[in-house]
Parts: structure tokens; C-alpha cells; sequence
């Protein structure tokens, strides 16, 4: 079933919920809302499901125009946050509940029996079907919700927060468990998360929202290499900004010539955005931006070195091998090798891929198409 | 699709569009039932007193009797709902923050002039207070205070169907403020008293203001407990709700619903007042 | 230790006294007298006319109490404070001029009295006019029961119910309505505690006739103001043993099902 939505907008009390928002998911694909509170995605995943009607806009399962069908008729498997069980049914109760709803074609108790079986099966709870939701952990309780959305033969699964209130071992539990029923089943999904992580480990693709808007539809990889906005770029791992000018060319930071290429950005104020892997230490001796360390802790393998720059002090995050003694206060020089330029021109957002000097490292290989040129 | 002019095309809505079915129905029976039971009725002592024109009821309003009632009715329910804020806050502080045996019945028992009619608390508070009852006698020989078949009496029946009110506002806010507010104030180096005033009355001073209000509001109509502890003599402890069935009994309708119309204004405006009150003590006290 | 004190001989004074002198009042005179005051044929007409009373006034404040709360905890709409407001209003009436304003709607010069008169339909002064005004006085105990305990409860368990294809009553049959029936259940004792109670709006529109419209609390009166002091205080301990049935069920349910009946109540 594709999932087509089109110039939806939703307003709550003068806030956009929803702006103008296009979305079209694939047959059997797994895609990831991901956006900070407020960003809209949880409107756009229950305007789906038909639990929101939106002011404007249209949705599409297959071309069919949804507009008028009501919320029953529309096949919708929806998994609620909190799970939203029924607190005094039984766990095959709850399971049962919507193939009993039917009104047409009701299967008979027995068969009804066998499927509520077989998707406990499913889900790995094969036993529990006299518990109470009560009675149940908060990961089993997850499980119970998704086996009664799928009892109804969903033509699309929408997920709600589907991991946000459990704890993170079972989290990355269920997370894997997810991948494997979509696998199993085939069934196109949505599901809304906060948790970046979360997103770009389980979807095909992942839409990053914010302010009622899409900034961008990608692949995982894309999301984080090619971040189509500033917004996605900070959202989306560890960032450094940095305010630089831009003239004839070429980037400056207090009029200290960065080694950037930045291609067509016109020129004017424009952002450096960075990632800690974007920022090596010069310990050859050659040009770079001086700065005075601030902080140092440990992050694995690596030391993550807070340094301040430039007149204003800007701060970038950087990683160091460990085994390099740093020190608060001590000065050291740094040179950035990658990382996006974002112009602030009232054309939108334009971006470049950086530049950088011919002696980087291995830290290199992150901006990929940069040595083709 | 093209696009829509956001803001221009969206017409005014009432209502938020909800998924769940019923709300034609409800909302239709809500105020059908609302309107025949309630306002209409309502509705009908308005006209009929605004048919009795200002002079006729000035003068039924003004009248010397009317006016003795009305401040025995506003004034008794008033001292006792002050009565029930004091010991009303003061049971709910023991029920909530003390633990002792007993603790369970005597949380049920605080309900009890919810559930007790109150014609049976009006022939039991008169028995207890009348001169030659328990209390009665206690009172009058040790103290000289005579409190049955007086305006005291009064005042001691409302006290009684008022009680609960204070205590069942207080008590859900007083539990929900938890210790660690109140520990945090007193690590804080502030002390006991200092706690108490700071910390843990402002947080319940608008349940306050709610439960006296209610208190106060049940004390002003109430009929059925006060006039068998009252001695019901006009000007002395005749209270207001009386009066008005005395002038139904002598087929006086229009000073009955002359004065049932200005106990009704005066005890909305008072809600009314009460509410304003509440919602700046919200945003005085920082609940909102 | 001193706050408990107080509290305990204020509680106990002002609460328990009174109740305790119904029951040694009401056995004063011995068993003999208790028995024969409740046997008394204008008792048992009382008891039958208050249960009758009950049994209309409950039923209706039950599903105006349900549909309103359904309004109100699962629907937005502009107005609902003020619609809150309104269904508070009866609380906020005395007895007595709830009484009235359905002796003025009714009476012999209203609009409405001639009228039903002249079909034969008598409201004020017999049953109908009992009823209504009991309605009126109890009107709001249930939805306020409800209402903030659906309020709290939300609407998600609602929104999968109708995700997964029930129609509407079954959703409210089969999901809303066990989620609160705990509550309900206490606002249909508290409201039938003050249908059998009530006093002040009865007495007005009753006309107090002995063994035809007469209530168990008017009858009491009666037998009070006729200085019957033991039968009235027998007839009194009947409703006191309601009230004491209706807090130990109170009591008992929110002990079992603390989260199950909302916690901040106004009555």
C-alpha cells in the first residue's frame, strides 16, 4: 500500500502543526518521522491515520482519497504511545477486539482464537494471553499494542513514539525486533521518534521535520553526510557552529582566510557548521586557526576537546586521539577539513561541500565526492 | 491540488474535529436535558420577577423582615464557612500529613453531611443543643451560651452541612504538595512557620478560597437542618429560605419570588466575585 | 499530637454526635416503639414515595451525567467552561428556591399549570413534582463525578478503539464505560443519597399531604413537629443507615480503586 499525502496543513491556536506539508511513502517501506517536540510529526502520523483531519490537504493510501472515510473503514494498525490498552481486558481480549469489531465478514470465535494465537506467536508472548495489560512490562505491553494493530490486517502501520517510554536496553531490544516483523510481514510503516539514533538505525528512510515543515526526506546515510538544512545538520549527531564571511570566494573567520572551497554561496555572513570529525589538530606546524582549550573528556576511544576561537570565542568540538595529553587552558591550533557552509541569503538555504587543505587525514573520507573533483 | 490561501480560506470553526462519534448527541441531549431541567426553570423565576417591576420589589426587598433574614442567611453561612476554613484546613493537614489509628473512618466520617439528609442533622443538632440536651445544658451552665432555638443555632447547623467542603478541596492539593517541597524549604534553612506561610499555604490558598466559597454558598440556601435548631421568629433567627416558604404558605408569590431573586443574584455574584478572586490568586501565587 | 486532638473533638462534636443521637434517640423508648413507628402506614407510604422518587431521578441524572461527561472529556469546543458553569448552577441554588421555581413554572397561576390541569395532569403538589424537583436539586452529582475522572483518562484508549473498526457504542460500551464504572457507581450513591435526602425543594412543592406526598425526610417533620420525637427519630435512623451504607461503599471503593475514581471532587 503506497501512503501518499498532499499539501496537508493544520493549525492549533495560530501555530502551524502542519505548513504545506508533501509525503509519499512507498509499498513495504519503513520510514522514520524524526523532529524535536512540536516539530509536527505526530500530527502528520494520526492526520494519516485519519485521527486528525487536517484544514487542507488530501491523503492517498493507493490513489484512493481518503478525505471522507471515516477512521474504522480506513485499515489503519495504530500503536499509541502509551499503548492505550484496554486496562480490563486480557491480553487476547485486547488482541481480539477489532477482528470482533467487524461487522462484515466476522471470523468465528474459534478461528478469531487461532489468529490472536499465532500473532502472540508472532510477537513473542506466546503464554500471556490470560494476563492483564497490568500485569505485563512496559516492552510487553509494546509487543500486545503492535499484535493488536496487526490483528486487523492493517494496510499500513503507524507507529506512535513506538519505544519512548521504555528503557534503553529494552529499547534497543525491540528496535532490532521491530526490524525483523517488518521484514517478516511487509507491511508499510511510519513511525514517529525524538531519538535520532533510533531513526537512522531502523528506517529505509527517515523524514526530519521541525516547525510543521519536512526539511528533508533521506536515506539514513544522506540525513547525515549531505544535511540538506542547518536544522538537520545540528539535529542529526554532534555540531559545531561557527559564523564566517564570505567574499571573492573564499570563507574567512576574523579575516583569517579559511582553506575552504565554497563554491557558489554569494557573498555575505554565512554559517559553518561542523562536525567533531570535521576539525583536525595541526601538529605539523603549518597554518590553522589557533584557539585555548576549554574542556577535555573522554568519549570512547577518543578525547572530545572543546576549544574556543576566533575574537568572539566561538566554540568547536573536536576529537583527539586519547593518548595525546590536552590540558585546560593550553593553546593548540586546529584546521577544519570538512564540514557545510550555509548561506544566509534570503534565497533559502544554500549549501556547498567544503573544501579543504590537501595534507587532511583520514578524517577525509566522511565528505565522499570531494576527491572526484 | 493547488494551493489554498492558509489563513483566508479556513472558516471560523467551533470545534476541533475529533474522530470520536457522539458529539451531535451528546452535546444535543446535554443541552436539551440542561435547558428543560435547569435553565428554563430558572429562566421562569426571572421573568417573574422582573414582571413585579422595581417599585413592588424594593419595597418586598427592603421590607424589615426580608432585610433580618437575608443578613441572618448571608451572615450565618458567612461566620460558619469561616469557622469550616479554619477547622477545614486544619483536618485535612491531620488526615493527610498524620498517621494514626482510626485515620480511615474518620476521612469517611467528614463525608457524612454530604450523605446524612439533612432534615435528620436538623432534628439531631436540635436535640443535642436544645436546652435540656447534652451540648444545650453544657454550654448554657458552664458558658451562659445559649445556642439552640437561637441565631447560634443557626450558625451550628451550617457549620455542620459545610464542613465537608473545605476538607475535600484542600486535601486532594495538600497531598499532591509533596514533602520533598516542603524539605527542600526547610534544608533551605527556612523554618516551620516560615515553611507553612511560604511554601504550603500559597499553593492551597486558591483550594481555600474554593472550599469556603462552596461552604458558603451551601450555608446561604440551606433550609432542611436550621429550622429545627432555630426558633424561626422573624427578625431574630428567621432565616431567608424560610421566609420564602412562609410567603408561599400565605400565597404571597411575588415576595417569594422577590426574595429568591435576590438570594440567586446575590449568591452568583458572590461565586462570581469568589472566582475572579481565585484566578488572580492563581496567577498571584504562580499556579498558572 | 495537638492538631489531632483537635481535630478528633471537632470531627466528633460536630459530626459523629449528631449521628450517634439519631440511633440512641431512635431506641429511646425501646424496640417496641422503634418497630411500630416504621410500620406506621404513613411510614411505609413515605418509603414506598422516596424509593419511587429515586428510582426516576437517579436513571435520568445517570444518562444526562454520562452524555455530558462524554461531551466534555472527549470533545474541544468553544464554551465548555461556561457549559461546566451552567451544570454547576443547581449547586449553587438554595433548596427552597428550587422548590419555587417549579411551584411558579406549575402553579395554579402560571402559564403551565392551567394547561396540564385541563389534561389532568397535576405536577405540583403530587408525584411529577417531586420528582422534577429532585431531578433538579441532583442534576449534577453524576457528570461531576465523571467528568473530571474521564477527563483524566483521556481519549487514547477511545482512538484505538475506533482504529481498530468499533463503531461507536461499542467503543463506549465495551472500552469507556468499564474504565469508569467504579466511579460511576459512586456518583449514582451520592446522588441517590441526596434523591432520598432531599428536604427543602420537596417540602415546597410537595403540599405535605400525609400518606400521598410525603418523603421519608418530610415525613419525619411531621412526626417531629408533632412532638412524636422517638417515631421521628426511628424513621430518621433509616436514613442515617443510608448515609452510613452509601460512605462505607464510598469508602471501600476508594480503597480498592484509588485510580479509578478521580481524586479531586466537588460536590
Amino acid at each position: 500500500m503506497q501512503v501518499r499525502a498532499e499539501n496537508l496543513r493544520k493549525q492549533y491556536v495560530g501555530i502551524a502543526a502542519l505548513d504545506d506539508v508533501s509525503l509519499t511513502v512507498q509499498p513495504g517501506e519503513l520510514v522514520a518521522l524524526l523532529g524535536p517536540s512540536g516539530s509536527g510529526k505526530t500530527t502528520l502520523l494520526r492526520t494519516i491515520a485519519g485521527l486528525e483531519a487536517p484544514d487542507s490537504g488530501t491523503v492517498y493510501f493507493n490513489d484512493r482519497d481518503l478525505s471522507d472515510s471515516r477512521i474504522q473503514d480506513r485499515g489503519v494498525g495504530f500503536v499509541f504511545q502509551h499503548y492505550a490498552l484496554f486496562k480490563h481486558m486480557r491480553v487476547m481480549d485486547n488482541i481480539a477486539f477489532g477482528l470482533r469489531a467487524r461487522s462484515k465478514n466476522k471470523p468465528k470465535e474459534s478461528e478469531i482464537k487461532r489468529r490472536v494465537l499465532e500473532l502472540l506467536d508472532l510477537v513473542q508472548l506466546s503464554g500471556l494471553e490470560r494476563r492483564f495489560p497490568a500485569q505485563l512490562s512496559g516492552g510487553q505491553r509494546q509487543r500486545v499494542a503492535l499484535a493488536r494493530a496487526l490483528a486487523i490486517e492493517p494496510s499500513v502501520l503507524l507507529l506512535d513514539e513506538p519505544f519512548g517510554a521504555l528503557d534503553a536496553r529494552v529499547r534497543k531490544d525491540l528496535r532490532r525486533w521491530l526490524r525483523e516483523i517488518h521484514e517478516r510481514t511487509g507491511h508499510t510503516t511510519l513511525f514517529v521518534t525524538h531519538d535520532q539514533e533510533e531513526a537512522l538505525e531502523l528506517a529505509d528512510r527517515v523524514v526530519v521535520m521541525n516547525k510543521g515543515k519536512i526539511e528533508q526526506s533521506a536515506t539514513p546515510d544522506e540525513i547525515y553526510d549531505t544535511p540538506a538544512t542547518p536544522f538537520v545538520f545540528s539535529f542529526i549527531g554532534e555540531s559545531s557552529v561557527i559564523p564566517v564571511q564570505i567574499g571573492n570566494g573564499r570563507a574567512t573567520l576574523d579575516e583569517r582566510l579559511l582553506d575552504l572551497e565554497i563554491g557558489a554561496l554569494p557573498d555575505g555572513p554565512a554559517q559553518l557548521y561542523l562536525r567533531p570529525e570535521d576539525v583536525t589538530m595541526v601538529t605539523d606546524g603549518g597554518p590553522g586557526i589557533p584557539g585555548l582549550v576549554v574542556s577535555t573528556r573522554r568519549i570512547g576511544g577518543m578525547r572530545r576537546v572543546t576549544i574556543e576561537c576566533g575574537l568572539a570565542r566561538h566554540r568547536i568540538e573536536f576529537d583527539a586521539p586519547a593518548e595525546v595529553p590536552i590540558n585546560n587552558s593550553q593553546r593548540l591550533t586546529i584546521r577544519v577539513i570538512g564540514g557545510r557552509v550555509y548561506g544566509s541569503g534570503s534565497e533559502g538555504y544554500e549549501t556547498e561541500r567544503l573544501a579543504a587543505s590537501a595534507t587532511s587525514d583520514f578524517k577525509w573520507a566522511k565528505a565522499e565526492g570531494w576527491l572526484d573533483r | 491540488m493547488t494551493a489554498t490561501a492558509p489563513d483566508g480560506a479556513r472558516s471560523f470553526r467551533w470545534r476541533r474535529r475529533s474522530v470520536l462519534p457522539g458529539f451531535g448527541l451528546s452535546m444535543g441531549y446535554t443541552i436539551a436535558y440542561l435547558s428543560l431541567i435547569v435553565l428554563i426553570p430558572l429562566a421562569g423565576l426571572g421573568i417573574r420577577s422582573a414582571s413585579l417591576g422595581w417599585d413592588q420589589f424594593w419595597k418586598i426587598a427592603f421590607d424589615q423582615r426580608v432585610v433580618s433574614a437575608l443578613q441572618l442567611s448571608f451572615g450565618a453561612a458567612l461566620i460558619a464557612a469561616i469557622i469550616n476554613t479554619v477547622f477545614g484546613v486544619l483536618v485535612a493537614w491531620v488526615l493527610v500529613r498524620y498517621r494514626f489509628p482510626g485515620r480511615r473512618w474518620l476521612d469517611a466520617a467528614v463525608d457524612l453531611p454530604f450523605a446524612l439528609p439533612t432534615a435528620v442533622a436538623g432534628i439531631a443538632l436540635a436535640t443535642l443543643y436544645a436546652p435540656n440536651g447534652p451540648f444545650g445544658m453544657i454550654l448554657d451552665d458552664w458558658f451562659g451560651i445559649k445556642v439552640g432555638f437561637t441565631s447560634t443555632g443557626v450558625v451550628m447547623a451550617l457549620i455542620f452541612v459545610g464542613l465537608p467542603f473545605v476538607v475535600r478541596t484542600v486535601q486532594p492539593v495538600l497531598e499532591e504538595i509533596d514533602r520533598e517541597t516542603e524539605e527542600v524549604a526547610a534544608t533551605l534553612g527556612a523554618r516551620r512557620w516560615r515553611t507553612v506561610t511560604r511554601v504550603i499555604f500559597p499553593a492551597l490558598f486558591p483550594a481555600i478560597l474554593t472550599g469556603f466559597a462552596l461552604s458558603f454558598a451551601r450555608g446561604v440556601g440551606e433550609y432542611g437542618s436550621v429550622i429545627f435548631i432555630a426558633s424561626n421568629l422573624p427578625y431574630q433567627s428567621e432565616i431567608a429560605p424560610l421566609l420564602i416558604i412562609i410567603k408561599l404558605e400565605e400565597h404571597n408569590y411575588a415576595g417569594a419570588t422577590a426574595i429568591a431573586t435576590i438570594m440567586l443574584v446575590i449568591s452568583f455574584a458572590m461565586l462570581f466575585v469568589i472566582n475572579l478572586l481565585q484566578a488572580w490568586s492563581r496567577k498571584w501565587f504562580g499556579h498558572e | 499530637m495537638v492538631l489531632i486532638a483537635v481535630s478528633l473533638g471537632f470531627l466528633g462534636l460536630m459530626l459523629i454526635a449528631p449521628l450517634l443521637v439519631v440511633f440512641v434517640e431512635a431506641f429511646s423508648r425501646g424496640l417496641g416503639v422503634y418497630f411500630d413507628a416504621l410500620a406506621l402506614p404513613d411510614t411505609m407510604a413515605a418509603l414506598q414515595l422516596t424509593l419511587l422518587v429515586a428510582v426516576i431521578a437517579v436513571p435520568a441524572n445517570l444518562v444526562f451525567g454520562v452524555a455530558a461527561a462524554w461531551l466534555i472529556a472527549k470533545f474541544d469546543f468553544k464554551g465548555k467552561a461556561f457549559l461546566l458553569t451552567l451544570i454547576d448552577l443547581p449547586f449553587a441554588v438554595s433548596p427552597v428556591v428550587s422548590g419555587l421555581i417549579f411551584v411558579l413554572l406549575f402553579g395554579a397561576n402560571s402559564a403551565l399549570g392551567p394547561v396540564l390541569d385541563s389534561y389532568g395532569i397535576k405536577v405540583l403538589f403530587a408525584v411529577p413534582g417531586i420528582v422534577i424537583a429532585t431531578i433538579f436539586i441532583t442534576f449534577p452529582f453524576i457528570a461531576r463525578e465523571l467528568i473530571p475522572l474521564m477527563q483524566q483518562q483521556g481519549s487514547s484508549e477511545e482512538e484505538a478503539a475506533v482504529s481498530l473498526g468499533a463503531s461507536g457504542w461499542r467503543t463506549f460500551f465495551q472500552v469507556t464505560l468499564p474504565n469508569v464504572k467504579w466511579g460511576l457507581l459512586y456518583g449514582v450513591l451520592l446522588c441517590n443519597a441526596r434523591a432520598m435526602g432531599e428536604f427543602g425543594a420537596v417540602s415546597v412543592v410537595s403540599g405535605h399531604i400525609r400518606g400521598v406526598t410525603n418523603t421519608l425526610p418530610l415525613h419525619i417533620e411531621i412526626l417531629y413537629n408533632d412532638n412524636k420525637a422517638a417515631a421521628a427519630f426511628a424513621v430518621a435512623s433509616l436514613l442515617a443507615m443510608l448515609a452510613l451504607v452509601t460512605l462505607a461503599v464510598k469508602t471501600l471503593l476508594e480503597a480498592r480503586f484509588a485510580g479509578e475514581i478521580a481524586a479531586q471532587r466537588r460536590h
